[in-house]
Formats: structure tokens, C-alpha cells, sequence
């Protein structure tokens, strides 16, 4: 009876073989945090399926260049409260899948990366922004995908500097993200010749974002907050607590342009986007998914991409193969940025320009013309080589 | 005295420039303009109003009709050369960016970048007749001179798709560096170049066997490797010499079609996309995207001799007897 079946077995085997083999099979899980941040504005609320919406369109460009190599790919959507054991849903989810693309804060993240180390599972990190997951706490088993603090700051320095709005007024938020985004800005200033005149901090004193009459009172609180200030240029606002920036934009004292966490905002993608063949990517990205297409979207657009671009390369379903590519130097990715993104080799950072956009319209694009660099201009964004604090293991 | 030598000077030149007068007609993307160009002159002659993101742009085979791909406003414009108006539209399918016809100029395909497929379309009958599934966002397209595979690459896919035209079936499928955007066979049939935006290569490509046998690549001393992107190729008649645009590079390279290495760079204009050789193949004229205007490369000498101010991001070039 059991060789019979073993028998069967084989004869499908010969007979599926002889019509068309079988197509390979690549997992990819993507472990997300349940809940959304709540936002000033009513229109930047994140959808619920923000950042798996851009990993399902990579999914389905995958396996539209996969039917063409017999390759087929699948895509395993895990989200964790913050009281779940995250290690244990990341091992349970490495169970089935070779690859795992991350929306997790900083410390759930290493968590995850340090309990799937011995599996050799790779995570590609679309969410967090935190520079220390790259420098002091950088792992070998994740890439990088979502751009730093840095780099942003970093895109957005260049942009005020070459525009000579040199005078900063940086206001900070009093949540601990807040601080860590207000540090890249003045290390931003530090480095392209910009100058803060003074700081300010908002403190968060609770209160709900939305209310009937909020806007009389904001109205009358901004102005007063930002009155008295030395002169300067352009407000720069580090609130990645989504307290107080939004608020800005023509409220202040003094008429001057607001940037950073509002206003002119840098970020790794915009739906207005529209250059270099991204009015394709927004297009096909509506279509499947009923809105528009987000920065978080994007990074998980591409992680997936990445996987299925290192597959298509190496034409294998092996993953220790597909991993080895990722991290050659011969790697690079097509992403709607105007130049091929290739990863850091010394804390697997993906390399990227980064938009500046305000909301409808992206004003430019980072790095700005004249910031030179010995091998990439890209990595005039973001913590270099010669500064890095990573040690990959 | 100076007036007048220079005036004989200019009379000895315009003599001894044979009359070999074409017509140029160049897709500007954002101005929604086709600008005409007499390349006796090098002047412009007229500029027509198109529908919204003209881009890709070829004489019909007869020469009566220049058709213009219209992105934004999913149609194929047709131009009657000698009215220089549009006269009718073709069934293309979602924007269409770039296409090609068979020698007999009754069939086009083209490749529409928001659904993933080929549409064929009959000229004669200027009624759409097929579709065929490709990559994910089709671009490049080019017949091979026997007329029998047709070719199409697709941006996000890295591939070139070989299909067969009498059954529209993909007989085979050539993986490329990244962004594939044009491609072009030699005349003589041997090979199939495709240039890869992103990867920064051109692929060379055996069109029997269907693997890439060689890559040109391009290295231009001060200047980064992530800004020569390769776009458009030219091919001499003779298979002897491509050209070949490097897109922000704003450079066209001279590369020995036998040996696949580069010759020599011309300095054009700011980000060159698309090329065509005037029949008699004196001239090539490139498009330049950012700096808005066309240059003039003499092909004998290989260098840039004019250069001439078209309309809003000029993108594709076709010329042809007027």
C-alpha cells in the first residue's frame, strides 16, 4: 500500500515534469504592527493596510516577471499588538517563509533579528528609521530599507541650504522620537554650514487631535509660540509624534516657510510623485489598492522587489544565494528614483534619494546638485563609512 | 568688405551643402508639441499642437503619415506630412509610449506601460487587432529585419521579450540590467542591443540563441557612474558604428558596433533620450529632455555641429524625405 502510494507519487512527479515543472516557491512574510498612529490632519491618517498595500503590488510584480522563469511568489501578512511575544510570531512566521520584510519599532526589531539569527532568515526593515538599528545595534541579518533620520534630515539640509535659507528655528516635540529627529537636524546643520538660531520645545500636554473648535484656539496659541524669535529663515520642526508641526504652516509670527516634520517634509516617497516612470508605479498601485500610495508603501514595495529582483538574478529559489546577491556588490534595484539604489556594505543600508514634498507637490529630490562625494552622491545622505559605529556580525 | 566676404563664404557653404533636405519632427513631452525641423536649414518650420505627453514618434512606412504616441490621452496621433495636422487617431491601448511596424508598414505594436501588454494594431483598418501579455511596464520595441520576432522590453521586468508575429506568442524571454527602455537589431539580423537605463549597460544579445553575449559599458572620467544611464541607440546602415544616449551623462556614445567598445563621447545636450540618422545618413540628431533642444552630430567627422532650440522636453526624433 505505501509503495503503491510512492509509486503515485512519482508518476505525478513525471507527469506534472513532462507538461512544465513545477514553479519554484518564494516566501516572503511580512510582520507589521497593529494599530495606526493617529495624525493632525485627517487626510495623512495611514490606512490600515499601509506598507502590506506596497509589498502586495511587489508581489504581483514579482510573479508577473516569474511567470516568465517559473518562478512563483507568496506573500504570509502577520500583525503584532505590542503585548504579543514578537520573537515567537517572527520564529512561527520563518517557519515558512525564507525572507521576512519588517514594520516593527526599533526594539521589537532587534528582538525579532536576534531570535531568527541561528535560522539565517533575513529581515528587510521597511519601517524604522532609527540611525542606532544601522550604527550600535546594526545586525548582520537585516537590510535596511527604510531610509535613517539622518538621511532624511540630511535631504532636507541640502535643500535649505542650497536655497540659502541658512537661519534655523528648530522647535522639538518632547516625545523621545522627537529628540532623536531633532538631533539629525542640527547634526544636518552641522555638516552643510547652516546655522540654528534657537531651539524650542513643545511640550506634548495630551489632548485629543481632533476637536470642534480646535481651529480658533490654534489659531491664537501659534503665533504666540513662536513670537520673539532671533531671525531666521525657515522654521524647522522635528514632531514625529504628530503634536504640534502640522499646526504650523502659516501660523507663525514672523511669515516664514515651515520644514521638516510639516511643510516641506522629507520623505522616501510622495503620491505626487511623478518623475522618472513613477506616474506607472502610482498608477498600478491605485488600481489594485483604492488609494494612494505611501512612503511606508513604498519601502515595502521595494524590499519585496528586492527579493524579487535578487531572485530573477541569480535565477534560484536557494535563499542562502539569493542573500549572498543581495549583499554583493553586484546588487542594485530600480525604484522611480532617477539611479539604481544599491545597499551599504558596511550596515546593509539601502542607498536612496529622498523627496521633499509639501503635501501636493514634490519640490525636489536629495541629494542636491553640488554635494559631492568620492563614491556615491547618495551617501552625502545619512552616516558614512568613516563615521559608522557598525560592526556587522 | 566684411559683410560681403562673409556673405560669399555663406553662399560657398550653402552650395556646397548637397540638397539633401529632410524633415525632422521631434516629440516634445511636456510642451504637447511636436516641433518640424528642415535639416537643410536646421531651422524650424512649424510647431504642431499634439495631445498631452507626446513621446514616442515614427514616419509610417509610405512616409505620408507621422504618428505620435500621446501618453496621457491613450492614443497614437497621426500627422499628415504634408498638411503637418493631425488628421486621425489609432486605437493604442493605455498609454502608449513606444512602438514599431512591420516592413510592409500594415501592422504597429505598441507598448502600453500601464497594463503590462502589447497592443496590435492594424494600420490599414486603424482598428486594434490583439493584445500580448508581457513584463511589468513595456517599453522598448523593434522588429527584426526578417519580420518575424518581434521585440519588447519591459522597465520593471528586466527583460526582452522575443514574440513570434504570426502566432503573437513569447518564444522566448532574455533577462537585462535593469530598466530596459530601447532596443534595436543590427541590420544584418546578428545581433539585438538593448540599452538598460538603470543598469547602466547596453546588452548585447544573440537573437537565435537568446542569451546576451557581450555588454557595452560606458566610463566617463569626473563624472559619477550613476548619472550615464543609456536610453536610445543608433545603428549606421553598415552595422559598423552605434551611438548610443547617456541620458544625464548628456553625452552620446560612439561605440565600434564589432568590438562592442566605446570610441569616443560626444558632449550634447542636458539629458539626451532619443536619436535618428537623416536618410542619407550624414547626420544624427539627438533630443535633449532638460536643456530643450536638439543637437546635430555630423556622422563623418563624429562631431556636434548644431544645435537647435524645440519646444518643452524634447523626447523622440524621426526624419524623413519631405
Amino acid at each position: 500500500m505505501f509503495r503503491w502510494l510512492i509509486g503515485t507519487i512519482a508518476l505525478s512527479m513525471m507527469a506534472s515534469g513532462a507538461l512544465a515543472a513545477d514553479p519554484v516557491e518564494i516566501h516572503i512574510g511580512y510582520l507589521g504592527h497593529a494599530g495606526v498612529k493617529s495624525t493632525l490632519s485627517l487626510v495623512q491618517q495611514p490606512a490600515d493596510n499601509d506598507g502590506i498595500a506596497g509589498a502586495r503590488l511587489a508581489i504581483e510584480d514579482n510573479n508577473t516577471t516569474g511567470k516568465f522563469l517559473n518562478q512563483r511568489f507568496t506573500l504570509d501578512e502577520v500583525k503584532v499588538k505590542d503585548s504579543d511575544d514578537v520573537a515567537k510570531i517572527a520564529t512561527d512566521l520563518a517557519a515558512h517563509n525564507d525572507y521576512i520584510i519588517t514594520d516593527l519599532p526599533a526594539d521589537a526589531l532587534l528582538k525579532v533579528a536576534d531570535a531568527l539569527r541561528d535560522r539565517g532568515t533575513v529581515l528587510l526593515n521597511a519601517g524604522a528609521i532609527d540611525d542606532r538599528l544601522r550604527e550600535q545595534d546594526c545586525r548582520g541579518n537585516v537590510i535596511h530599507v527604510a531610509p535613517t533620520r539622518s538621511m532624511l534630515a540630511d535631504a532636507l539640509g541640502q535643500y535649505l541650504v542650497w536655497k540659502q535659507w541658512k537661519r534655523w528655528l528648530l522647535v522639538s516635540g518632547s516625545h523621545d522620537q522627537d529628540k532623536l529627529y531633532a538631533d539629525a537636524l542640527r547634526r544636518a546643520a552641522t555638516r552643510f554650514g547652516a546655522k540654528i538660531v534657537q531651539e524650542r520645545t513643545f511640550e506634548d500636554t495630551g489632548g485629543a487631535r481632533r476637536t470642534d473648535s480646535g481651529v480658533t484656539l490654534i489659531q491664537r496659541q501659534m503665533p504666540v509660540f513662536t513670537q520673539q524669535a532671533p531671525a531666521y529663515d525657515v522654521l524647522v520642526a522635528a514632531d514625529e509624534s504628530e503634536v504640534f508641526a502640522n499646526y504650523l504652516p502659516y501660523r507663525t509670527w514672523d511669515p516664514r516657510p515651515v520644514a521638516g516634520s510639516a511643510g516641506l517634509v522629507p520623505t522616501s516617497w510622495d503620491a505626487a510623485h511623478d518623475q522618472w516612470g513613477a506616474v506607472q508605479i502610482q498608477n498600478r498601485f491605485v488600481k489594485l489598492n483604492m488609494r494612494r500610495m505611501t512612503a511606508l508603501d513604498m519601502q515595502a514595495w521595494t524590499a519585496a522587489r528586492m527579493i524579487g529582483e535578487a531572485t530573477s538574478r541569480t535565477n534560484s529559489g536557494d535563499p542562502k544565494k539569493v542573500i549572498a546577491f543581495l549583499k554583493s556588490p553586484d546588487f542594485s534595484i530600480a525604484a522611480f528614483k532617477g539611479t539604481r539604489l544599491t545597499l551599504r556594505d558596511w550596515n546593509l543600508q539601502l542607498r536612496q534619494p529622498i523627496l521633499l514634498a509639501d503635501g501636493r507637490m514634490v519640490v525636489s529630490v536629495s541629494p542636491q546638485e553640488g554635494f559631492l562625494h568620492q563614491v556615491s552622491e547618495l551617501d552625502t545622505l545619512g552616516v558614512d563609512r568613516p563615521e559608522t559605529k557598525c560592526k556587522l556580525q | 568688405m566684411w559683410r560681403r566676404c562673409l556673405l560669399t563664404g555663406m553662399l560657398v557653404w550653402l552650395a556646397a551643402t548637397p540638397a539633401s533636405a529632410f524633415v525632422a519632427y521631434v516629440s516634445n513631452e511636456k510642451g504637447n508639441t511636436v516641433t518640424v525641423i528642415d535639416t537643410n536649414s536646421w531651422t524650424v518650420t512649424k510647431t504642431i499642437k499634439v495631445g498631452q505627453r507626446p513621446r514616442g514618434i515614427e514616419f509610417s512606412r509610405d512616409g505620408k503619415f507621422v504618428m505620435v504616441a500621446v501618453g496621457d490621452d491613450d492614443t497614437i496621433q497621426v500627422i499628415d506630412t504634408k498638411t503637418q495636422e493631425i488628421v486621425d487617431t489609432l486605437p493604442s491601448g493605455p498609454d502608449p509610449e513606444l512602438f514599431t511596424q512591420d516592413a510592409a508598414g500594415k501592422t504597429m505594436y505598441v507598448a502600453n506601460e500601464n497594463d503590462n501588454t502589447v497592443t496590435v494594431i492594424d494600420l490599414e483598418k486603424r482598428a486594434r487587432i490583439g493584445d500580448i501579455q508581457v513584463g511589468v511596464e513595456p517599453e522598448g520595441m523593434t522588429i527584426s529585419p526578417d519580420g518575424k520576432i518581434l521585440i519588447n522590453t519591459s522597465e520593471t521586468t528586466n527583460m526582452a521579450h522575443f514574440i513570434d508575429t504570426t502566432t503573437r506568442q513569447i518564444v522566448a524571454n532574455v533577462l537585462v540590467d535593469s530598466r530596459p527602455r530601447f532596443a534595436q537589431f543590427k541590420h544584418d539580423g546578428s545581433e539585438l542591443w538593448v540599452s538598460s537605463e538603470i543598469g547602466g549597460t547596453v546588452s548585447i544579445i544573440d537573437p537565435v540563441k537568446h542569451v546576451v553575449t557581450g555588454k557595452v559599458t560606458f566610463e566617463i572620467p569626473g563624472l559619477r557612474n550613476e548619472a550615464i544611464q543609456p536610453v536610445g541607440i543608433g545603428m549606421t546602415k553598415d552595422d559598423k558604428i552605434a551611438f548610443v544616449a547617456l541620458g544625464p551623462a548628456n553625452r552620446v556614445a560612439v561605440v565600434d558596433a564589432t568590438t562592442h567598445k566605446v570610441l569616443k563621447y560626444l558632449l550634447v545636450g542636458q539629458r539626451v533620450w532619443h536619436m535618428d540618422f537623416t536618410p542619407d545618413e550624414k547626420y544624427l540628431m539627438v533630443t535633449n529632455g532638460v536643456s530643450n533642444d536638439v543637437s546635430v552630430i555630423d556622422i563623418a567627422s563624429q562631431k556636434v555641429i548644431k544645435t537647435i532650440q524645440v519646444g518643452e522636453l524634447p523626447w523622440g526624433i524621426t526624419i524623413a524625405q519631405p
